[in-house]
């Protein structure tokens, strides 16, 4: 089982969304890693200042063998993006719930936030 | 484990990239017994044969090998094969599992009162063992294990390796040394165990379709239905070494022939992305002002020469080493430059 951490939400295309202050972090999920394997380029098409829509692409992340989506979890203003993932994808293997994060979302409806998996419910999710 | 042409297939053990450094550097394990096993029996084996594929088979000796195409009329490719002439009058072909049922039914109709025809796939086993130390391993196998390492390239003998009776051949499908063993279908787990216990202190490793896949990539070695097709002919494909014109004939001959005459149109290269960005099959290849050039048939990272490589068909004139192409990776054109291969040679030892 792959891990999951009870202190964020998560979202049925296995990312993560964790509130700290007033702005949501987004990566994905130990899950998500696993079935990518080694992760060999982050392309995180968004600048800090963008207003995003919940679903909308942000960018991709590619492994050997395979490419995948990133969307948003919620709408807001991406505030942060974390460019150190552009040089070192390898960190989304390492610490995906950690210094590997995507993007920092100011939200414009904190009610998407409510609405999202807890970790009991990705949890179900992975077990199904 | 995925379904592919029938088959469960271990795609991946422990990660795509540590079982490609794995073969590249000590040795890998492979299930390839979904690969088709057509024997073909009988003193006219050979001439049939020889009148399905590129290649010439006629100078085969027995206990030897060779890769060829087999083409159609119009000269396209049906499938990419090994040959194996084990003795004068007793023919081995191995064809791509996809192919399977479309190469048994054009060489059972060749062979059609001429030599027997059987279709052992689904009796027959094949692990290949692959990489630098993979005769090593073989040799602490037992039985014949140790003389293995006289074989040459692209011959086969019979043999026991681990208790199993099998059939060795020096090919393979990863651009490394190695052996291909064929057995019987209920050997096979006997000889998988008896080959990763042999090389447990060697580093070899159990290794997944995927790193087949970047691993042959590497080595530039097609892969049928990506690179290859019934759309493609072997000489755009860069496999004109293994069409030999001056045979007398051949199924696909006379269009082969029209078409060198005519000069191609198009040539499959091998590129490398300059630009931040992975090559995918199917991805549209455009030269530098945007227009198109042909396909990417095949993309990944390279994970031995650390590069995102990829093969693909551009116009021929801009095959040439050093072309600088944009790859139209899902609406992003990034740069590319045509590259030598291929990309990865193993060091002489």
């Amino acid at each position: 089982m792959s891990e999951i951490k009870t202190d964020r939400a998560y979202t049925s295309d296995h990312e993560w969304a964790k509130t700290e202050g007033g702005v949501v972090r987004v990566g994905i999920t130990a899950y998500a890693v696993e079935q990518l394997g080694d992760i060999t380029l982050v392309n995180l098409d968004i600048a800090a200042g963008t207003a995003l829509a919940a679903g909308k692409p942000f960018g991709t992340v590619e492994s050997v063998k395979t490419l995948a989506d990133l969307f948003s979890p919620i709408s807001g203003t991406v505030v942060e993006v974390n460019l150190a993932l552009i040089d070192k994808p390898e960190l989304v293997n390492d610490d995906c719930y950690g210094g590997a994060w995507m993007i920092a979302i100011e939200p414009s409806q904190p009610s998407e936030v409510e609405g999202l998996l807890d970790a009991a419910a990705y949890g179900k999710l992975l077990a199904q | 484990m995925v379904p592919f042409a029938g088959y469960e297939m271990p795609v991946q053990y422990e990660g795509v990239k540590q079982e490609h450094l794995a073969v590249r550097g000590a040795a890998g394990l492979f299930d390839v017994s979904h690969m088709g096993e057509l024997l073909l029996d009988g003193d006219a084996a050979g001439a049939v044969i020889d009148e399905l594929i590129t290649n010439d088979a006629s100078k085969l000796t027995d206990g030897r090998a060779l890769y060829t195409c087999a083409c159609n009329e119009a000269g396209t490719i049906l499938d990419d094969l090994i040959v194996y002439r084990k003795a004068r009058d007793r023919w081995l072909i191995v064809c791509n599992a996809s192919n399977r049922e479309k190469i048994a039914a054009h060489v059972a109709a060749a062979a059609k009162g001429r030599c027997d025809f059987e279709d052992a796939s689904d009796r027959t086993a094949l692990i290949a063992l692959q990489g630098p130390r993979a005769l090593e391993v073989a040799a602490r196998a037992g039985g014949d294990g140790p003389a293995l390492g006289e074989l040459a390239s692209f011959a086969l003998r019979e043999a026991e390796l681990a208790g199993v009776t099998c059939t060795v051949a020096r090919t393979g499908y990863t651009g490394e040394d190695g052996v291909e063993i064929f057995c019987a279908k209920g050997d096979a787990v006997a000889l998988w165990r008896g080959l990763l216990a042999a090389g447990s202190e060697l580093g070899l490793a159990p290794a997944g379709l995927a790193a087949r896949d970047t691993l042959r990539l590497e080595a530039r070695l097609s892969l049928y239905g990506n690179d290859i097709d019934e759309t493609t002919n072997p000489l755009e494909a860069g496999l004109g070494w293994t069409v030999k014109l001056d045979k007398s004939r051949f199924l696909g001959k006379e269009a082969l022939v029209a078409i060198k005459a005519a000069g191609l149109a198009r040539k499959l290269v091998g590129f490398e992305m300059t630009g931040r960005g992975i090559a995918r099959h199917g991805y549209p290849l455009l030269d530098e002002s945007g227009r198109a050039l042909g396909i990417c048939t095949s993309g990944s990272p390279g994970p031995t020469v650390n590069r995102n490589i990829g093969l693909g068909y551009v116009k021929a004139g801009h095959a040439a080493l050093g072309t600088k192409l944009l790859v139209d990776c899902r609406g992003k054109p990034i740069e590319a430059v045509v590259a030598a291969t291929p990309f990865y040679k193993r060091p002489s030892r």
